[in-house]
């Protein structure tokens, strides 16, 4: 598996499980037909498209737990559907254990789809409510064949089990769980096709603190059990903190920011990261003045040219409107997309 | 901040029930206590605490089968349990005011932002619209809107969450209320415009001396903002006390439990303590402390429904067994229980 071996990003031990070249997603609403009969008559109108994800490169390695972070309307939750194979990139390409997902044969294709699981963030609107759990969990497998109609049951029995829900459970409807057993069903399901990825997108934002920091704790045991790797797509940075092994900052559609977890939140480099990270209410800082960030993200249709943060930031000068900021290295595995790291 | 000694707000043995073909569910059962002009009182709880409950009741907002059975709020002195319907319509969006997590539950999605805030003023008011205009539009400026002359025309689909936020705020300081009850209204925002808001928030009642009722589930926003600290669990209030007090020396079990499974108090990839299992259903809650089958400290007594005592000056606390300053709680009960059952 040589394609991977000229990675662009952060280089990681052998290949990664996940490699991102130059991943853009773009979402077109083409012109209706009244539009372009507008246009016939010189009203110049133009699709509305919307960069979602722009240009994105990044590696996963091998049972690492990588943080995605961003506010909403970044595009994080895009990107963990392009990886999980739920939209297909519009360019660039998405390697898994290096191999280019676009080029894959039919088999292998379900393969990988197989080992790339997503779990979402609110398990009412993902599990279907007219299914008993046992068929929810199971149904995967079964058509995978992964195990046969006599072995189902003790199947999702088993399933249940890793995730710490009663086994007897099973017949039972999504409906008759609280929201934490919802999110473990949620989970059961993914890890029914023996995944080596999981893509959670959100998946603790909607629960309680006390059943929060339960799944969690079910997310880190997993990872051991299984050797699972994570894409952890987040809001919330003191989750993000907490899990990760590396943490990769997104702005409008852009990575501004990747660097090891203590690398960021000990001495954050792009000044978005550093504005998002004071934001953060934090158990230990009492009754603080809170300093706001100016203005709110941008919208994706009409970003600002240049730097995607220059209106915002706090530093912004002549060349920051005019020029993109490229993701360099700036320290070994630190990567940020600032003018500012040029030199003075 | 004049005579701050009279609350803004008390709320004396509130009980709120809920009357179902289930059974009698006690959302909020003998909840206590007060706010201060310009003083910010978190109600921290999961979901299912009551906290949102004991909001609607003082805004008599509780709808049937709900009804507030037992209790007293003294909204300066004056009580609004017995208060007529025509009072509370006076006292509501004037005097006390309610921010509702989603801001589309105050906002009408068919009526321009201007129609519906100078409505609210004239509601309360004997004001010309032209001077209610100015006053609306001098509240969304306050509230850190930009162009608001602009926005004032502008229809409630056309402003982002964090400004139809803003715009829920606003419309809430119209009437320069005493008193403020603010349901989770950052809980949906990111973390910047959450800090925006508590910027606005935090400058309000510093210079106004409004009072402020914070509901959350998030401890962190409480840490930052308040001043005073009730947290919620099963409907009723387990530990009152200053922020500072409740969050470095927290004395109810599920208060250190709640501390203890934030993130970022735990050390980075170890497991996060946890609370096992799950709130219990308010509907036929066995007898007794409605937490002890959570606590690691639960003892004989926890059969009998718990009082509220005093283990430290200034602190409420409804637990058998509180948990001494400074120490583990689990650690606690699994060498205090086995003696306290011997």
């Amino acid at each position: 598996m040589s394609a991977a071996t000229d990675s662009a990003a952060a280089p990681t031990a052998e290949t990664p499980i996940l490699e991102l070249r130059n991943v853009s997603k773009r979402f077109v609403k083409p012109l209706d037909a009244a539009a372009k009969i507008a246009n016939v008559f010189g009203a110049g109108l133009k699709d509305e498209i919307v960069h979602a994800v722009d240009d994105v490169t990044m590696t996963v390695a091998d049972g690492e737990v990588v943080g995605l972070v961003g506010e909403s309307g970044c595009g994080k939750s895009t990107l963990g559907r392009v990886v999980a194979g739920v939209h297909p990139a519009t360019s660039g390409t998405v390697l898994f254990r290096g191999r280019k997902l676009s080029t894959q044969s039919a088999a292998e294709a379900r393969d990988t789809a197989l080992k790339v699981q997503m779990i979402f963030q609110d398990p009412m609107s993902s599990l279907n409510p007219r299914l008993r759990v046992q068929d929810i969990v199971g149904e995967a497998p079964r058509v995978h064949g992964l195990v046969d109609a006599k072995g189902m049951e003790d199947y999702v029995a088993e399933m249940l089990t890793r995730v710490g829900l009663d086994p007897s459970y099973a017949r039972r409807y999504p409906h008759q769980f609280s929201g934490g057993q919802r999110q473990r069903i949620g989970i059961a399901r993914a890890l029914a096709v023996n995944p080596d990825f999981l893509v959670c997108d959100e998946s603790v934002a909607a629960l309680d603190v006390s059943i929060q920091a339960q799944v969690l704790n079910l997310f880190m045991q997993l990872r051991e059990q299984f050797n699972l790797t994570y894409l952890f797509i987040s809001h919330d940075l003191g989750v993000v903190e907490h899990l990760s092994d590396r943490v990769v900052i997104m702005y409008l559609g852009r990575v501004v920011e990747t660097a090891r977890t203590e690398d960021i939140f000990t001495s954050a480099n792009h000044p978005y990261t550093q504005a998002l990270l004071a934001e953060v209410p934090r158990l230990d800082t009492r009754k603080r003045k809170f300093v706001p960030v100016k203005g709110e993200i941008p919208s994706p249709l009409n970003p600002p040219p240049g730097c995607h943060f220059h209106p915002r930031c706090p530093h912004a000068t002549e060349r920051c409107r005019v020029e993109q900021p490229l993701l360099k290295e700036i320290a070994p595995g630190r990567w940020s997309a600032c003018h500012l790291n040029d030199g003075a | 901040m004049a005579n701050s000694d009279v609350p803004t707000l008390e709320v004396r043995n509130l009980q709120t029930h809920f009357f179902t073909r289930a059974g009698v569910v006690k959302a909020v059962d003998d909840v206590s206590f007060a706010v201060r002009p310009g003083e910010i009182l978190g109600l921290v709880g999961e979901s299912g605490s009551g906290k949102t409950v004991t909001g609607f009741s003082i805004l008599g907002l509780v709808d049937e089968p709900g009804r507030v059975v037992d209790g007293e709020m003294l909204y300066k002195g004056e009580n609004l349990v017995n208060a007529s319907d025509e009072r509370m319509r006076q006292l509501r969006g004037n005097n006390i005011a309610m921010i509702f997590q989603d801001p589309m539950m105050t906002l009408n999605p068919v009526l321009r932002i201007d129609t519906q805030m100078i409505e609210a003023i004239q509601a309360h008011e004997n004001v010309s619209r032209a001077e209610a205009w100015e006053r609306s539009r001098a509240a969304l400026q306050q509230v850190g809107i930009p162009a608001a002359e602009e926005r004032l025309k502008s229809y409630p689909h056309q402003f982002s969450g964090g400004m139809r936020q803003r715009v829920a705020i606003a419309i809430a300081l119209l009437n320069k209320p005493d008193l403020i009850v603010a349901d989770e209204p950052t809980t949906a925002l990111d973390v910047t415009i959450q800090g925006q808001i508590l910027y606005e928030v935090q400058k309000l009642c510093e210079e106004t001396g409004t009072a402020m009722i914070w509901i959350t589930h998030d401890l962190s926003v409480v840490a930052g903002l308040a001043d005073e600290i009730c947290v919620m669990y099963a409907g009723r209030v387990v530990e009152h006390g200053s922020v500072d007090a409740v969050l470095d020396n927290p004395t109810h079990p599920y208060t250190h439990g709640l501390i203890n499974s934030v993130p970022s108090r735990n050390k980075r990839g170890q497991p996060l303590s946890q609370i096992p299992g799950m709130t219990p259903s308010l509907l036929n809650l066995p007898p007794g402390c409605p937490f002890k089958t959570r606590c690691p400290r639960v003892g004989p007594d926890c059969e009998v429904t718990p009082e509220i005592t005093h283990p430290v000056v200034g602190r409420d606390v409804r637990c058998h067994y509180p948990v001494p300053a400074g120490e583990d709680a689990a650690r606690a009960g699994a060498t205090a229980s086995p003696e306290v059952t011997a």
